[in-house]
């Protein structure tokens, strides 16, 4: 292939796109607002702004241009396959989209008077009870805003438990090695030390060792199930025992929870509490980087001490209740963020929950454990899978089929993306060299994963193949190539300045 | 079910290649005591007809604060979003995609979170922001325990014109981190001296501009008091359109803003999701919570743009890093800088003029209410209005709600243990509000004392 060279720089439907700064012109205005007329006196005690701020005027069809041309820079689920491990990528529906954006539920402020806002206390409501049903977990913290925020915020009930029980000796949380990062941040975030558990041989936590640490000095143990290896924790019964033979508490990351919804209680499993990230198991977008939602469910000796603010059933309807006297017996660790939580993705969440039902969404664990199981099986033989099957929702694959290929996973990666698929997550978890975390969602039909499989097996038999320098070189065909993070670090560049953003 | 792709030949075709007989084998690791075999009791999918059915009937519910006069804010504002926002933000590029750890494929959402911290640390006055935090409240509390870190001092000053919001959400983040809280009481007149509570053992102060009962204030000795004894002045704004016509925390002498984003680009949506602003000075950038987006150089020397500086996140520093923050507020962020895009210099600056001049008309019309007095010596779209003295602003609002009015929220919602701040109610005014909504407001408020 030729290098074809252009005058602009334009390739197609490649189309570059200066910032904002660089195409404004003073004086231009993309909103048009009323005059606000003469004010006799102001009320500003002075403090009017001085000098100007430096925004860049547009108009709105500038506007509209400059974000469609970036938004076609990216690639989304909508763009094709996205199997991005622990991400749990799937369809985002339309209708979430839509019931989001009906007045009567967007357009209500969190401090109306309760009697003006009794529908969006029942949608909270009721998807609290969707969830503590699913979960089989008696309560349920809806205001956290995040997977790493329900992390935090279920760590803060168990604290706030052992606080409340005079037992100050608990300051270890024991993380299994192949935990998310936020697992040991949050910890760290509750004032406890992080003590490390590792896996056994069959990617799983090691029990022996895991019992070996348990003690009166720990508080609970963090463990992601599935784990993030893509395997169930197996002998998580006995974890689950052992750790409240010991007086601490299971508090379980429930990023995977994708993989059981439905048919799997989180109760049965020994849990006393979990976060479920709305935006993975719950289809909420995860619109590049976020709002999430990470409600976290409670077992009954953690309930008294979720954070405010919640809803409960009064006399008069649903009631809100901000302040601990509201409610006898609560003992709320606190507030976790402003406002009742992340309403906008609730109601996305809930619209999903009530299309699917409790028998879509056992489908929906059952086929995405399928998909997953499809593509292990499909490319074992020419990638090296870490485990033996049946994975659960997600498939992990290490770089010993790399071996003295010259090519790294990164590349393996990025050499994906030319054939127009995301790639998968890599370097995570880091108990196996050079991940490769695949996770497919119950989305995908049988031909993506096929056309995926198909490409896969090629391009594995290319590394093999001595290639790597074409791997070396991928992507060619993106608006951008590979990028240069090392220099991006050393001299950072966080914002656009008058005359140092040329473009290169 | 129409968001599953497979037929039953599919599933069929599929364990065949896996060479299990039924998808249940594929659970065998579940313990046999915990595998329901049926669906969990709760109700069947629905069609898309049959689900909107049950919003619409939810949503029938709310008065919703269009089809009302409207004057709530308390940290929450209503704005008119313009409508070339909403449509961008649900093209598929933007709105399923990932957090860009593939910078070749996400090059989108890149380029507007650099623009989006340009814009975030043009309008607070400030060298650098990040990518965003989940809403201003924990943005405060992050603030806080930065603060802690590059000062290494423990003591935590809170205005008693924080919101109430940020006061509790920082308690509570820094409960179990060793620092030590001292929040002063709620201040509605202005008269807290905040000058006397820094000194050698403070972090930082953390005060709000606009204050969370309206005051603005002039930060410079403040943030000179501060850096005289080696704290920070961490400066909270909930309204940013306030920052388009009042002296920014920047030029004040602030190390952190915070901010509450919500005012531009999303909308009220009940309160959440939020979208947390947090900007500082280029000295304490490595110190920073939170995603950052910056520039480099493709292979070919394009300018291109990557997340930064990521020593300091969870994924790399795990218990030693900033924050615990992943997923952020992206897509918030995108509503946001879009807003602001459409705004420009010229927009923000004349929708700030016109939300103040709404609120001085507000302050005019209700001096026709007899005993009501703002109270507020200062203020930008909102202030306190004290009612009189035996006149409990909850009562008020209640009865104003009766009306079809949103009037206001009561300080004591926020503050039941103050007696004495009772008879407050705070009142914003915004572009959205007519002649009309004031007059019924204000003939309201005349039947209702
Ligand atoms: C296993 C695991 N734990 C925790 C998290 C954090 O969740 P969030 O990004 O919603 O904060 C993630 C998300 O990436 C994850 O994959």
């Amino acid at each position: 292939m030729t290098e074809i060279t252009t005058i602009s720089g334009n390739r197609g439907l490649m189309l570059e796109e200066p910032l904002i700064f660089e195409q404004g012109c003073p004086g231009r205005i993309g909103v048009d607002i009323a005059d606000p007329g003469p004010v006799d006196e102001d009320r500003l005690g002075g403090l009017a702004r001085q000098g100007a701020i430096g925004l860049p005027d547009l108009s709105e069809p500038q506007m509209v241009r400059h974000y469609t041309r970036l938004s076609q820079k990216n690639y989304g689920i909508d763009s094709g396959f996205y199997p991005l491990g622990s991400c749990t990528m799937k369809h985002n529906p339309r209708l979430s989209e839509k019931m989001a954006r009906i007045p009567g539920l967007t357009d209500l402020h969190p401090f109306q008077p309760q009697s003006t806002v009794q529908g969006a206390l029942e949608v909270i409501d009721l998807l609290a009870h969707w969830l503590k049903g699913l979960a089989g977990m008696p309560a349920l913290a809806m205001s956290p805003a995040a997977g790493a925020h329900g992390e935090w915020c279920g760590l803060m009930a168990i604290r706030a438990y052992h606080d409340d029980h005079g037992d100050s000796r608990r300051t270890r949380v024991l993380v299994p090695e192949s935990a998310h990062g936020t697992n040991p941040a949050t910890a760290a975030m509750c004032g406890y030390s992080v003590d490390p558990v590792p896996a056994n041989e069959r990617g799983r936590v090691d029990v022996a060792a895991l019992k070996a640490k348990l003690g009166p000095d720990v508080a609970c143990i963090m463990v992601t199930n599935p784990n993030t290896c893509g395997l169930f924790e197996d002998e998580i019964l006995e974890i689950a025992r052992i750790t409240h033979d010991a007086g601490a508490f299971f508090y379980c990351d429930g990023a995977n929870y994708n993989a059981i919804v439905g048919r799997v209680k989180v109760a049965d499993l020994g849990i006393d509490a979990m976060h479920i990230n709305l935006h993975k198991t719950f289809s909420t977008p995860h619109g590049g980087g976020g709002p999430g939602a990470g409600p976290t469910v409670l077992s009954a000796k953690l309930a008294p001490y979720a954070p405010l603010p919640f809803v409960v059933h009064g006399t008069d309807g649903l009631e809100l209740v901000e302040h601990a006297e509201q409610a006898p017996g609560a003992k709320p660790f606190g507030r976790v963020k402003g406002y009742h939580g992340q309403f906008g993705v609730f109601v996305r969440a809930l619209a999903y929950i009530l299309s699917m039902g409790a028998d879509g969404l056992r489908q929906t664990s059952s086929d995405a454990v399928l998909n997953a199981n499809y593509l292990l099986a499909s490319l074992k033989d020419v990638l090296s899978a870490s485990f033996d099957g049946p994975c659960m929702h997600e498939c992990l694959f290490d770089d010993r089929f790399l071996k003295d290929s010259g090519v790294t996973t990164l590349d393996f990666a990025k050499m994906l993306i030319d054939e127009g698929f995301h790639p998968m997550t890599m370097y995570f978890p880091l108990v196996v060299h050079g991940a490769l975390l695949m996770e497919p969602t119950e989305s995908e039909a049988k031909e993506t994963l096929d056309g995926f499989i198909a490409v896969i097996r090629a391009l594995a038999a290319k590394a093999k193949n001595s290639e790597a320098e074409a791997f070396k070189a991928a992507p060619r065909l993106t608006p951008r190539r590979r990028l240069d993070e090392t220099l991006a670090a050393r001299q950072p560049i966080l914002r656009w300045k008058h005359g140092a953003n040329a473009e290169g | 079910m129409r968001y599953l792709p497979h037929t039953e030949a599919d599933r069929r075709a599929m364990l065949a290649t896996i060479g299990a007989r039924d998808v249940d084998c594929l659970f065998q690791d579940v313990p046999a005591a915990a595998r329901l075999d049926q669906p969990i009791d709760l109700p069947a999918g629905q069609s898309e007809m049959a689900v909107e059915r049950v919003f619409t009937r939810m949503a029938g519910k709310n008065l919703s604060a269009g089809c009302a006069p409207f004057f709530i804010g308390a940290g929450l504002y209503r704005h008119h979003v313009p409508a070339a926002v909403d449509q961008l933000l649900t093209r598929g590029e933007f709105l399923t995609s990932y957090t860009p750890y593939q910078p070749e494929v996400s090059q989108g959402t890149l380029q507007y979170l650099f623009e989006f911290q340009t814009q975030v640390a043009m309008i607070t006055g400030m060298e650098v922001a990040n990518a965003s935090m989940y809403d201003g409240a924990t943005a405060c509390a992050e603030a806080a325990v930065m603060a802690a870190r590059v000062t290494r001092k423990k003591k935590i000053v809170l205005s008693g014109n924080l919101h109430p919001h940020y006061v509790q959400t920082t308690e509570t983040v820094t409960k179990h981190q060793g620092l030590e809280i001292e929040a002063l009481a709620p201040d509605p007149f202005g008269f807290e001296d905040l000058m006397g509570r820094v000194d050698s053992r403070t972090a930082c102060l953390i005060v709000q501009n606009p204050g969370f009962f309206g005051g603005i204030r002039d930060l410079t000795q403040l943030a000179d008091a501060c850096h005289e004894v080696g704290a920070l002045l961490v400066v909270a704004v909930a309204e940013p359109v306030s920052l388009g016509l009042i002296t920014p925390p920047g030029a004040m002498g602030a190390d952190i803003v915070v901010a509450e984003g919500q005012s531009l680009g999303m909308g009220l949506q009940f309160g959440g999701p939020g979208l947390g602003l947090f900007a500082t000075r280029e000295k304490y950038v490595r110190q920073m919570p939170g995603r950052l987006c910056g520039q480099t150089v493709d292979q070919d020397g394009k300018r291109g743009f990557v997340l930064t500086l990521s020593t300091r996140e969870q994924h790399i520093r795990r218990e030693k890093a900033t924050s615990n923050i992943c997923t952020n507020s992206g897509l918030c962020a995108l509503a946001f800088t879009m807003h602001l895009t459409l705004l420009g210099e010229t927009g923000l600056t004349r929708l700030a003029k016109l939300n103040h001049a709404q609120a001085v008309r507000l302050e005019q019309s209700l001096r026709r209410v007899p005993g009501a007095k703002v109270i507020s010596q200062t203020y930008f779209n909102e202030f306190a209005l004290y009612l009189g003295d035996d006149v409990d602003a909850a009562e008020v609002v209640e009865k104003l709600a009766a009306k079809g009015i949103l009037g206001g929220v009561a300080a004591s919602r926020f503050y039941p243990h103050w007696p004495e701040l009772r008879p407050i109610l705070l009142l914003a005014a915004t572009e959205t509000n007519s002649q009309d909504d004031m007059a019924a407001l204000v003939s309201a408020l005349n039947e209702g004392l």
